[in-house]
């Protein structure tokens, strides 16, 4: 069931207010983040955002085509490592 | 024998049955289709009178995305998630189911044909 539009999409303020900051500021650090769940909203386009993957942080550059979807939809925390039988 | 969008449609079904044969236009569709345009479900296609067609006609060019219009926006749509390289757009790169299913087993209509491993061990007791 999608989320209802009465409460906005979810952005964890504290992402939020920092990416602000950096768009006031004019700067484009990149920033850590464990929030996952996080919407990207049109202020991120531009950025660089590294999403934790469970093991180590992933560096994502957000374009406008990512508005819309979730940090964590960029940063896979599975690594397929093929199957037991397939050697070199 | 009616021609619609470039579909030749069945002659002897129902009309509610008949427009289902064109891509995008589904059980339910067909049966707001038939109602916008007054024709009874149940006139089959090679009794729709020329006025008919032309209602229907109307009707499918100017409200409805249909056939090869339709494909390609769905083609975009997996190409602009694989472009951005989401998770989503990942499954459909590597042909995996990509609405969380499992795929443990099954999964045949994404994965394609069983590709039998020769000599695969069998599990222990």
């Amino acid at each position: 069931m999608s989320r209802s539009l009465k409460k906005g999409p979810f952005i964890h303020y504290k992402l939020e207010n920092r990416v602000l900051v950096m768009n006031d500021a004019g700067k484009k650090n990149v920033i850590k983040t464990w929030s996952r769940a996080s919407m990207i909203s049109p202020d991120f386009v531009g950025h660089t955002i590294a999403v934790h993957n469970g093991n180590r942080f992933i560096p994502v550059y957000i374009t406008e085509n990512m508005v819309g979807h979730k940090l964590g939809e960029f940063a896979p925390t599975r690594q397929f490592r093929g199957h037991g039988g397939n050697k070199k | 024998m009616a021609r619609l969008v470039g579909v030749d449609l069945p002659k002897n079904k129902r009309g509610e049955i008949g427009l289902t044969y064109i891509y995008g236009i589904g059980s339910s569709t067909a049966r707001t289709i038939l109602d916008e345009a007054k024709i009874e479900y149940s006139i089959k296609v090679q009794d729709w009178t020329d006025a008919d067609i032309a209602a229907l006609r109307k009707i499918l060019n100017e409200k409805y995305k249909l056939e090869g219009e339709l494909r390609s926006e769905i083609q975009l749509n997996i190409k602009r998630l694989m472009d951005i390289g989401c998770y989503r757009g990942i499954r459909h790169r590597i042909g995996l189911p990509v609405r969380g299913q499992g795929t443990q087993n099954n999964a045949r209509t994404r994965k394609g044909r069983k590709k039998t491993v020769a000599n695969k061990k069998k599990a222990t007791k």
